[in-house]
């Protein structure tokens, strides 16, 4: 077995049809892979959807995956993208605590990662962030100095640059 | 079509004969009345068939399956049900066996309500099927049917599960019988290589000087086998062949090396170790053929020929991956071929043949080699031979000598116990004017043995072969050899009188004993009209060799009973048996 387990994204385009986001999840929990994050979405062809999976694990285990997902009836393309073939964006929805004496530095760490402010109570604000997902790191990171009440992310989506599908 | 209202059963019924579903069966229950109901009325085009568990109702149609070349169809009802045929599903997934499984389900008001006989089968069975639905629409079903039947016969073969609700059953079709196939995404490709693939495959045969071809499934599925012959004779390479491989190409041909693997033959698994060329055709090369993957074939350069792309490096990396149908490659590759030169390594291969025959003892008893070689020479290998699964099957592959693919049915992959009994029902329900036999053990008989009812009831004439050692035999000899011999839960001490028990289903049921009585009964049996089952009394501690040990190379075979065994189970401070017979005192215990 290979020891380089890295992060791997995968981007697969799926009929869309009952059970096939299972398949391909079992696809994954059988070989024992974890998945961190999965976005489904509508492609743009009404009847089929766009996936996108980020996934850990060794590279020989990741293409048995990508072969087994191919082979389904519902999946028309599955593939693994590097990071720098691709555009990848994320949001995050973040809800800080704040008292008067913080409110302006958590605004500050807002303010340098263009961030919205997208509520705004007495005791709590929530934060609309996009961008790379190590960029969302590095924002939430500096903001777990303050009480993070709650955090929601989407998970990577991807899309290939120039003629490249994705 | 008619002007009559029909239901959604009826439309299920219909497209299954439509589509040329010839042969079905399975069991009634609640949530399947409709679809019962449907086929009360006598079928035009399609047989059915009662069984007594719907795991054999699986087996049945898998055999049916192997022996014809044609799908057949399960029906069963909601829950348990259904989930009784997911063994039988999963054999026929594993070995890539087309199957159409219909199971009813609780009316779809009452899905995930935990009804009466509910069970999530569309869930449960994902993993084992090739693909699978739950029919929510009545107007659907004529496509859906089309579609199931299509994915289970084209590409790799595997079942298809359509999960029914009972009331879609019995809405009233007002449909499009002809609505078209929808698989925007479903693509099985006959021929995904480059034509430059198949000049490199002539190349590379052309410079070999050993070469070994082992020819899977695949090339029975695909009916390859005389491109398969062509592409050995030419290139006069021996062709070693897997479990489900037998019969692709002749046993009684010069260049068979016969199986390869865990009980292949000695000189198989040697011509691989040697091999400066394995040609892969439609086989998986599963860890019972490999031994040590990562030493398979480890200096030769491999070739693998297969209709389904995850094959290729799943287990071992090939050189040249060819992406086809066995029997489009080999037609593709025919011109480009070269007559090789392999005159020495033929003769090399000769020698081994000699030194390491297959053999069998004859001392003690009566030895369960002795009465399938028997069979094999009266019946000129030309019976459809079922088996189980354990020793009775590895016997049965290595003396039962076959010429021709699909007369040895055997549940490879999935290695299910009880198989033997149910797909003789199947194959002979499909080759009516064949010769069936089921080569069973005691062990897996008594999994399935229900369906003797089947047997009998249909008159099926069967012949069933029962090695009855009293033991789970292959267990015991794994735990002989690596798990100091520790036998544990392997006596089936309790079995019934079975020539009785078959009797009581007025059943032919004769007892052989004597090694000199062999050919006398098995021709009863075989020209009694109905079924019969010989209950074969044999030596106890048989075992089968050669064999390479679990975890081994296929360079490491064991040739016969080892003096010293090959293994103990990791951590052991247990004495081995002889030890402990010693510092006890005690004799062994009689068996």
């Amino acid at each position: 077995m290979s020891k380089d387990i890295r992060t791997h994204n995968l981007s697969i385009f799926v009929a869309n049809r009952p059970g096939a986001l299972v398949r391909i999840a079992q696809a994954f929990s059988r070989r024992g892979f974890n998945i961190e994050s999965l976005v489904v979405s509508p492609g743009a062809r009404g009847d089929f959807s766009r996936m996108t999976i980020t996934a850990k694990g060794n590279q020989e285990g990741l293409e048995q995956i990508i072969k087994q997902c191919t082979k389904l009836v519902d999946v028309m393309a599955c593939r693994e993208h590097s990071d720098e073939e691709v555009v990848a964006r994320e949001l995050a929805l973040v809800k800080v605590a704040i008292d008067p004496e913080h409110r302006e530095l958590v605004l500050q760490i807002a303010d340098h990662f263009h961030a919205k402010t997208v509520d705004f109570n007495e005791n709590s604000l929530v934060l609309e962030a996009t961008g790379s997902s190590e960029k969302l790191d590095a924002m939430v990171n500096l903001l777990r100095k303050y009480k993070i009440i709650e955090l929601v992310r989407t998970g990577k989506v991807i899309m290939a640059r120039g003629d490249r599908q994705t | 079509m008619s002007e009559k209202k029909i239901n959604g059963a009826e439309a299920l019924i219909m497209s299954l004969e439509r589509c040329g579903i010839e042969m079905t069966f399975g069991i009634p229950g609640g949530a399947a009345i409709p679809l019962y109901d449907a086929i009360y009325d006598t079928r035009k085009n399609m047989k059915f068939v009662l069984v007594r568990h719907e795991q054999n109702a699986a087996h049945e149609a898998d055999g049916y399956a192997r022996a014809t070349g044609k799908p057949a169809a399960v029906l069963v009802t909601s829950g348990p049900g259904a989930v009784n045929t997911v063994t039988g599903i999963m054999t026929a997934h594993m070995d890539s066996v087309p199957m159409i499984v219909i199971t009813g389900q609780s009316s779809r008001e009452m899905l995930g309500k935990d009804a009466f006989q509910e069970a999530d089968v569309f869930n449960l069975t994902m993993p084992v099927v090739k693909h699978s639905y739950l029919l929510k629409n009545v107007n659907d079903i004529p496509r859906i049917i089309k579609e199931a039947y299509h994915i289970a016969t084209t590409g790799r073969p595997g079942p298809v599960l359509i999960d029914v609700p009972k009331d879609v059953g019995t809405d009233i079709f007002t449909g499009d019988w002809d609505a078209p196939i929808n698989l925007p995404a479903y693509k099985p490709e006959k021929c995904g290589y480059e034509p430059e693939t198949l000049q490199k495959i002539a190349d590379a045969l052309a410079a070999s000087r050993r070469p070994v071809i082992l020819s899977g499934h695949g090339v029975a599925l695909s009916g390859a086998e005389k491109e398969l012959l062509h592409l050995a004779e030419t290139l006069q390479a021996p062709v070693t062949s897997t479990l489900l491989g037998k019969g692709t190409f002749p046993d009684s041909h010069p260049l068979s090396l016969h199986g390869l693997g865990m009980h292949g033959t000695a000189y198989a698994n040697r011509a691989i170790v040697e091999a400066d060329l394995i040609m892969v055709i439609g086989a998986r090369l599963d860890d019972r053929i490999l031994g040590i993957p990562s030493e398979f074939g480890k200096n030769a350069v491999k070739i693998h020929v297969d209709i389904d792309h995850s094959e290729f490096g799943k287990m071992v990396t090939p050189q040249i991956a060819c992406h086809g149908d066995a029997k489009t490659v080999l037609q593709d590759l025919q011109p480009l071929l070269k007559r090789g030169d392999t005159a020495e390594w033929l003769h090399r291969l000769e020698g081994f043949k000699k030194k390491w025959p297959l053999t069998f003892s004859r001392r003690g008893g009566l030895h369960p080699p002795q009465i399938i070689a028997e069979l094999s020479k009266l019946t000129k290998g030309r019976a459809i031979v079922t088996t189980d699964v354990g020793q009775n099957q590895m016997w049965a592959w290595q003396f039962y000598q076959c010429d021709k693919p699909w007369r040895f049915i055997s549940s490879g992959g999935a290695g299910t116990m009880g198989f033997g009994l149910p797909s003789a029902i199947g194959a002979q329900l499909g080759r009516p004017d064949e010769l069936v036999v089921a080569i069973v053990g005691d062990g897996g008989f008594q999994m399935t043995m229900s369906d003797l009812a089947t047997l009998a009831t249909h008159n099926l004439p069967v012949k069933i072969i029962l090695m009855n050692n009293h033991y789970l035999g292959m267990v015991r000899q794994w735990q002989d050899m690596f798990y100091d011999e520790r036998y544990s839960s392997v006596d089936l001490e309790g079995n019934p009188d079975f020539a009785k028990l078959a009797q009581a289903y007025g059943i032919l049921g004769l007892n052989l004993k004597r090694a000199t009585d062999i050919p006398k009964i098995l021709k009863k049996a075989i020209e009694h009209p109905g079924p019969a089952l010989i209950n074969a009394e044999v030596v106890r501690r048989a075992e089968v060799y050669p064999m390479v040990p679990p975890g081994k190379s296929l360079a490491e075979v064991v040739l016969s009973h080892p003096r010293r065994k090959p293994g103990r189970p990791a951590g052991s401070r247990n004495k081995t048996a002889a030890k402990r017979i010693q510092s006890s005192g005690k004799k062994e215990p009689q068996s």
